[in-house]
């Protein structure tokens, strides 16, 4: 009976084969039936909905949306036609009409091309009703991005298409669909986007369309996206970039008693508006080619410098803490600070104080290096080793927000840096390092990095006593409050009753005769800040300034960077002060200042630098 | 017992009858949901592909009756010449055939076309039936053996030059009825080694085959000169012939694949061997059949629901590619019971043949198993992806009367001779 058995045995066994195979595809691989609307026989229409506006802290309009209408042609779908009535009714003449025709033909026959762009409204309505007649051709709406300002771009960003890493990383991305790619454009994306609509029609293998699928069943319209007031102040804003004309560096104007950023300027800046439209790709790249300028670099959240001494306002505080200086201690200064035997082993001092005794209050209105250093020197040296030290030292700095990213909701950043001592360890393998090898650092030099934003959230919380707001951008979310990180203080590791005396300081900066930014005072506003020059490798040293007012119950702290401006007081110490002023009092009181900082160039100083 | 010999349904299997009508329910289903459009909904529309294929099923009743009146003695006499007409209608397709699809396998006549290669299958297993069950008819002998497989040979090899080499693989399934009959089983071993050695040569390349299968043999060779030396003794030159044959197979494999066979064969192989990837290409039947079916799920998405189906993605989708349908519009449960019915269908058949007094009756069965079993491995196979594209028909499902007549006979003949049993004591 064996014979009989084969056949059998081999129709049951292929059937327990078949069955299995068919098990394995359509229950245990789910990869082809999660959706059934994910398949190729739906094709699947996106509706776009149209993306938030912008509006700055007083409901100034500063990104809104056009829409352009514009009239597509497939050039091999097109029939025999009337010509005439067509041109008459885009308004073009016969010859238009073949020159772009054969323009779209020989771009590709299949693919649509723009035949006329940004038809007018008008036009649109009567063009609709009438276009069904004309095969080949047909309209599509687009929604571009506009810029009334035509300023504040590093703060607003821009959209462009994805890329292919992103539709690999984010299946709600389709090839041609637009993004936030910068600035609050990026960081607030998921609100400003909206969701599609989306439309299901069954085809069938030629891909041609054969009716809605299951009638719309799974359709959904589009919802718009959702509006977003910034934080920063549009006249403000405007004023800053009238200012750093033709110098490069940054501005940053925080509201000290929430956080929220005033204006965040960035030179050289560019027109928003070239990132929209036909010419996008070539602006683009231009402006991402130009490695002089680097207009496309945010200077207020990604170039760091160092500090200068602005920071020995840190020192200062730092030492009292720590309870190795009081505000009566005092030193004297003859033009500079003697930290070892060798002669290079000096920091010189312009204080200017010759002899006379120095201490807290005049030590910060005349910025003197050896009082600082003094007193970086007594901290360091109050602990066993100078790693432990400067590791005490570097924990106050960073509690100022310093040395790190800030957490904030802006789409770029850069750490700054504040050192520890394992970073010594390595500078000084041997471990035979002392305070004395890192005194720079008690004057904003040495290894300190921080960049303008980092600066001014310094400034913020020095202003406020000892806490700040993670500086943000965004003020008010249609639909969603604010991140609660941006309403919690975060407070510094310094006693509140340290800065009295610390501010007096910088209120004598101005109010002082002798005080080093005596020149930039406003009359009427009381305003504290710190001039600084930071010597750095690039070139002509860095002009430097923070400040915040008035000095009781302070509405803005602000730090300005000119990159090779001289001195502090030179440039960035007027543009400070003149920020605030107009934002405070509205009006500037000193026209010949304003003038002289917007007439002002350094331009020749950074054409040196390319030799 | 005249007048119960009258009644043409007497002793006929209604169970097999019964399979045969739900088959067909079930085909037509199926074609109606892969080829309706929107637009129309008359079912007696008979300019559709449903509506024709009505009319080929309505059809079936007279040929059924037609093949039930005759006597089953008439089969039996008359196989030689039925046979041989098949023959020479198969070799009337080089002058009057029609081609279609690039094989003349047609005769049109009027406004359809016939397929004789659907009918040559009956007359083959009448033949070989005939020939088998001669008393004087061993197996055993070589000369017998070349008998059989030239009456199998002279239809292959007609269907091959159509060219329809795929209708020519069904042939292949007589070795179960002969071997059934008799044949020895090396036959079926050589048969089955030579599609394992095939299918390892292709995934592997015949150097890694070869260099694997020297090693293997060497490591037989060794166990029995250590273990067996005695049947090494008597049996050395058998080994290492058994050797020496594989590897030159192994050797031709590659040499037919790479040289005898056109790209388009090749590619089928490459394909179900994961070898190619080209989904848009010369992949796309495979990958879209395979798709459609997967999306079916377990409940499939019902009936007209099959988006895929609808939307014609899979090309011969009412042909070849039927059992697509019921596999994204069924899913597992309706295509699993359709497995299950085919198999069950068959084993029927191999019952009802084993209980057949004539011989002649029996491998007749035997055949038609066979040929049925052939269609549904390979169809089926294709469709889920198992099995390289070979363009045959699942038998009453495909769209198409050439087919399903075909069917139709090869299954009603043997219920034919079935229900005489009961005559012949």
């Amino acid at each position: 009976m064996k014979r009989t058995g084969l056949l059998s045995f081999l129709i049951i066994f292929i059937g327990v084969v078949y069955i299995a195979r068919l098990f394995y595809l359509q229950v245990l691989d789910n990869s082809f039936n999660t959706s059934t609307l994910n398949n190729s026989a739906v094709k699947v229409m996106y509706d776009y909905p149209e993306r938030g506006y912008i509006f700055d802290r007083n409901g100034v309009l500063l990104v809104a949306n056009q829409l352009s209408y514009d009239v597509m042609v497939i050039p091999r779908e097109v029939k025999p036609m009337d010509t005439i009535a067509f041109c008459a009714l885009l308004k073009i003449t016969k010859e238009e009409f073949i020159e772009k025709i054969e323009n779209a033909s020989r771009y590709s026959t299949r693919i649509p091309s723009t035949f006329l762009q940004q038809v007018s409204k008008d036009d649109y309505a009567s063009l609709q009703e009438i276009l069904y007649k004309f095969k080949g051709f047909y309209i599509q709406k687009r929604s571009l991005r506009e810029y009334p300002k035509k300023s504040a771009a590093n703060v607003l960003g821009y959209i462009s298409e994805v890329n292919e890493a992103m539709i690999n990383n984010n299946p709600k991305y389709h090839l041609g669909e637009l993004i936030g790619t910068a600035g609050v454009e990026k960081s607030y994306e998921e609100v400003l986007r909206g969701t599609k609509g989306v439309k299901f029609i069954q085809r069938d293998r030629f891909n041609k369309e054969i009716g809605s699928f299951k009638n719309g069943l799974y359709d959904t319209l589009p919802i718009s996206g959702n509006d977003i007031t910034l934080t920063i102040d549009a006249v403000l804003q405007q004023y800053g970039e009238a200012l750093m004309t033709n110098k490069r560096g940054g501005i940053v104007a925080i509201e000290p008693s929430t956080g929220e950023i005033l204006a965040m300027v960035s030179m050289p800046t560019y027109d928003p508006n070239l990132m929209v439209g036909r010419d996008r790709s070539k602006n683009f790249t231009k402006l991402y080619l130009d490695n002089i300028n680097k207009p496309l670099l945010d200077r207020g959240l990604q170039a760091q410098y160092p500090p200068g001494s602005p920071f020995k306002v840190i020192s200062a505080l730092v030492a009292l803490q720590e309870n190795v200086i009081t505000t009566a201690s005092s030193i004297q200064c003859f033009g500079g600070y003697k930290y070892g035997s060798g002669k290079s082993s000096f920091m010189r001092c312009h204080c200017e104080t010759s002899g006379s005794p120095v201490n807290l209050n005049v030590a910060i209105y005349r910025s003197c290096n050896s009082y600082f250093a003094t007193a970086y020197r007594k901290v360091i040296d109050k602990f066993p080793t100078p790693t432990e030290g400067v590791n005490v030292w570097g924990k106050h700095a960073e509690s100022f927000g310093l040395g790190n990213y800030l957490d904030n909701d802006l789409s770029v950043g850069q750490k700054g840096n504040i050192p520890n001592g394992n970073l010594y360890s390595k500078i000084y393998p041997n471990g035979r390092w002392r305070s004395t090898a890192t005194i720079s650092n008690a004057i904003g030099q040495g290894e300190v990095l921080t960049t303008p934003i980092q600066l001014a959230n310094m400034t913020a919380a020095i202003a406020n006593e000892g806490f700040y707001y993670i500086p943000h951008i965004a003020k008010k979310i249609k639909g969603k409050p604010l991140d609660k990180k941006f309403t919690t203080p975060i407070y510094t590791t310094i006693d509140k009753k340290h800065f009295k005396p610390v501010i007096d300081g910088l209120f004598d900066v101005f109010e002082n005769p002798r005080g080093t930014a005596r020149g930039s005072r406003v009359e009427g506003l009381e305003i504290s800040g710190k001039t600084g020059t930071s010597e750095n490798p690039h070139g002509q040293d860095h002009s430097i300034f923070i400040a915040f007012a008035p000095t009781h119950n302070p509405k803005i702290a602000i730090a300005v960077f000119v990159e090779n401006g001289y001195w502090g007081s030179r440039w960035a110490g007027p543009i400070a002060t003149l920020m605030i002023e107009k934002y405070l009092t509205g009006k500037i009181g000193r026209p010949l200042v304003e003038e002289r900082m917007m007439e002002g160039s350094i331009q020749e100083e950074y054409d040196k630098q390319l030799k | 017992m005249r007048s119960r010999k009258d009644n043409i349904f007497h002793g006929i299997d209604w169970i097999l009858v019964l399979f045969y009508f739900i088959f067909i329910f079930l085909g037509w289903i199926n074609i109606y949901a892969a080829t309706i459009s929107e637009n129309d909904f008359d079912l007696l529309n008979f300019s559709t592909e449903y509506g024709k294929q009505l009319i080929w099923i309505g059809f079936c009743i007279p040929i059924i009756l037609l093949i039930l009146m005759f006597e089953a003695k008439f089969y039996e006499k008359y196989a030689p010449i039925i046979y041989f007409i098949f023959l020479v209608l198969l070799a009337g397709l080089f002058v009057l055939g029609k081609n279609i699809n690039g094989s003349t396998s047609w005769y049109a006549i009027g406004s359809f076309s016939l397929q004789p290669s659907e009918f040559t299958k009956a007359a083959t297993a009448l033949a070989i039936a005939k020939l088998v069950s001669d008393k004087m008819f061993n197996l055993k002998k070589l000369g017998t053996q070349v008998q059989a497989l030239l009456l199998l040979f002279f239809p292959a090899i007609l269907i091959i030059l159509q060219p329809d080499p795929g209708s020519a693989l069904v042939y292949a399934a007589f070795i179960f009825v002969l071997y059934r009959e008799g044949l020895p089983f090396y036959y079926i071993t050589v048969g089955f080694i030579a599609l394992f050695l095939f299918v390892i040569t292709l995934i592997l390349g015949y150097e890694v085959t070869l260099i694997s299968s020297l090693v293997l043999f060497i490591c037989i060779l060794l166990y029995f000169i250590f273990y067996r030396p005695r049947a090494f003794r008597k049996g050395w030159i058998k080994i290492i012939g058994i050797y020496l044959m594989s590897a030159m197979f192994i050797f031709s494999v590659d040499l037919v694949f790479n040289h005898v066979f056109k790209q388009h064969h090749r590619d089928r192989f490459n394909i179900i061997l994961g070898k190619t990837v080209d989904m848009k290409g010369v992949g796309y039947n495979t990958d879209q059949s395979v798709t459609t079916i997967a999306s079916g799920g377990f409940f499939g998405k019902g009936f007209l629901q099959g988006e895929r189906t609808q939307g014609n993605f899979v090309p011969e989708q009412k042909t070849d590619y039927i059992f697509t349908t019921v596999g994204e519009e069924w899913g597992f449960v309706g295509s699993a019971l359709v497995i299950i019915l085919f198999v069950a269908f068959l084993l029927r058949i191999i019952d009802r043949a084993e209980q057949q007094k004539a011989k002649f009756s029996r491998i007749y069965g035997y055949s038609i198993v066979a040929i049925f079993f052939m269609h549904f491995v390979i169809n089926i196979g294709m469709v889920i992806g198992l099995v390289p594209t070979i363009g045959i028909p699942l038998p009453f499902f495909s769209y198409g009367g050439s087919a399903l007549w075909g069917f139709t006979v090869l299954l009603f003949i043997f219920i034919r001779l079935d229900a005489n049993k009961i005559y012949e004591w």
